[in-house]
């Protein structure tokens, strides 16, 4: 928590100005909305998806969300994984998955909405700086995609981006909730 | 060319046993991946003599010299191996996390001489069949020592560094940059040692795989530094092959009195 002290002061401070009772350490919780395409193919599978934070210089700050056949018996849905290859290449082969508050299963298409507290999990020791939301997604007999949208930690008020996929992802939301 | 369908069976049958021998040819392993996740990985190898990269057209690599090298340097296993006419394949079962190396090592001699009648001979072997096999009163004898490696490698999971270890003995490769860890876009560095010493002002052929289906080879030439070095930027991801040979006159088998010392590798470059 102690590395977040010298960013968070201007944000606590602009706060208090402006008369808003600000939480003690909260900057604020940060929701990521994933639109997994619904395709017309012959074979569909759900897309593998990792969500992950980078520093400018493409290392990973925090792997937020890996979505894989996590049921699969004898782990038979990690063989997948490095299909994620930017992920896997810059933090997947580093861990063992499963991962508590990662891992999770594939999602269906439609919106898939993430939630991250800034007080606890990925977020709370998080050192304010300019990062990359990485969304990287691969589907079995399908195409890979990746799509990456900025932000700066922590948000300043209001902040929220979008970035778009093309294939097999689809609207990427990022906002902010003070 | 009058110089016979004989003499290039000749030639050709080295070509199998001694990939440094073959001009036209070319000599390879390819891993059915090199980059693997999950808790029980395989991978299929294919080994193979050829003109294009990387298809079975031409003969099996034998693999009298295979060794397969866990992440923590202990010999793992070829499996389920078997040689048919265009290929050899095995399979590997990549139970340590980290990276495996899987080489071909090839050591012999080669020689010419003229027989009694005059007619000139071609002969591979080793010191000890030599004497069997090439008659005492051989003219012109002249005994070339080949040195061989050839080489690929797989990671399951983390890529790990032992296997990258070398030998001190023949032309060899010290990875500077992970050898399962190449980008399309990226610079990596390798460094060429002959004997342990770097090899330097060395030409280095990098040759992208897919060779049958385009006009031009599209290969890379880098020359090795003082230092042994050189660097590849690849241009495009997929499988590519990389060779060197050096010609010396330092053989360290006898009565060899020069020696070719070949470097093999096939690297697989991933997309960004």
């Amino acid at each position: 928590m102690r590395v977040l002290v010298p960013g968070l002061l201007p944000t606590t401070l602009s706060a208090a100005l402006m008369g808003v009772v600000s939480l003690p350490v909260v900057a604020a919780d940060m929701n990521v909305k994933v639109e997994i395409p619904r395709l017309n193919v012959a074979e569909y599978h759900r897309p593998y998806v990792a969500v992950w934070l980078e520093r400018p210089d493409q290392s990973v700050a925090a792997t937020l969300a890996v979505w894989y056949d996590v049921k699969k018996k004898d782990k038979e849905g990690e063989k997948w994984l490095k299909d994620l290859r930017q992920w896997w290449r810059r933090a997947g082969r580093d861990v063992q998955m499963p991962v508590d508050g990662v891992s999770g299963a594939t999602r269906p298409a439609g919106d898939q909405q993430l939630t991250f507290s800034s007080d606890k999990g990925p977020l709370a020791q998080l050192p304010p700086g300019d990062y990359v939301l990485m969304v990287e997604a691969a589907r079995e007999v399908g195409g890979r995609e990746v799509v990456k949208v900025p932000l700066q930690w922590p948000p300043k008020a209001g902040q929220s981006a979008k970035g778009k996929g093309e294939s097999e992802l689809g609207v990427i939301t990022l906002d902010f909730k003070p | 060319m009058k110089l016979s369908f004989k003499l290039a069976a000749v030639a050709m049958t080295l070509a199998i046993a001694l990939p440094l021998s073959a001009n036209a040819h070319r000599t390879w392993l390819l891993p059915s991946s090199t980059v693997l996740s999950g808790n029980d990985p395989w991978v299929s190898v294919d080994a193979a003599v050829s003109n294009d990269l990387f298809f079975f057209e031409s003969f099996a690599l034998k693999l009298d010299g295979l060794q397969v090298i866990a992440p923590d340097g202990s010999f793992a296993k070829a499996e389920n191996a078997y040689t048919g006419k265009l290929r050899t394949s095995f399979d590997v079962h990549l139970t340590q996390s980290g990276t495996y190396k899987v080489a071909v090592i090839s050591m012999g001699l080669f020689g010419s001489y003229k027989d009694a009648a005059g007619q000139t001979k071609r002969w591979r072997g080793t010191p000890e069949t030599l004497a069997k096999e090439v008659p005492a009163d051989a003219k012109d004898l002249q005994v070339t020592q080949m040195q061989g490696r050839i080489e690929t490698f797989v990671t399951a999971g983390k890529p790990s560094k032992k296997v990258l270890e070398t030998t001190g003995s023949g032309l060899e490769l010290q990875a500077i940059t992970h050898p399962t860890d190449l980008i399309a876009g990226e610079t990596a560095s390798f460094r060429l040692l002959l004997d342990g010493k770097p090899a330097a002002n060395l030409k280095v052929t990098v040759v992208p795989g897919g060779t049958r289906y385009r006009d031009k080879l599209n290969e890379l030439t880098p020359t090795t530094d003082a230092d042994g070095k050189f660097s590849v930027t690849w241009p495009s991801a997929g499988m590519y092959w990389m060779e060197a040979t050096v010609k010396d006159d330092k053989p360290n088998l006898k009565p060899a009195t020069d020696r070719r010392a070949n470097y093999t590798a096939t690297l697989e470059v991933l997309a960004p």
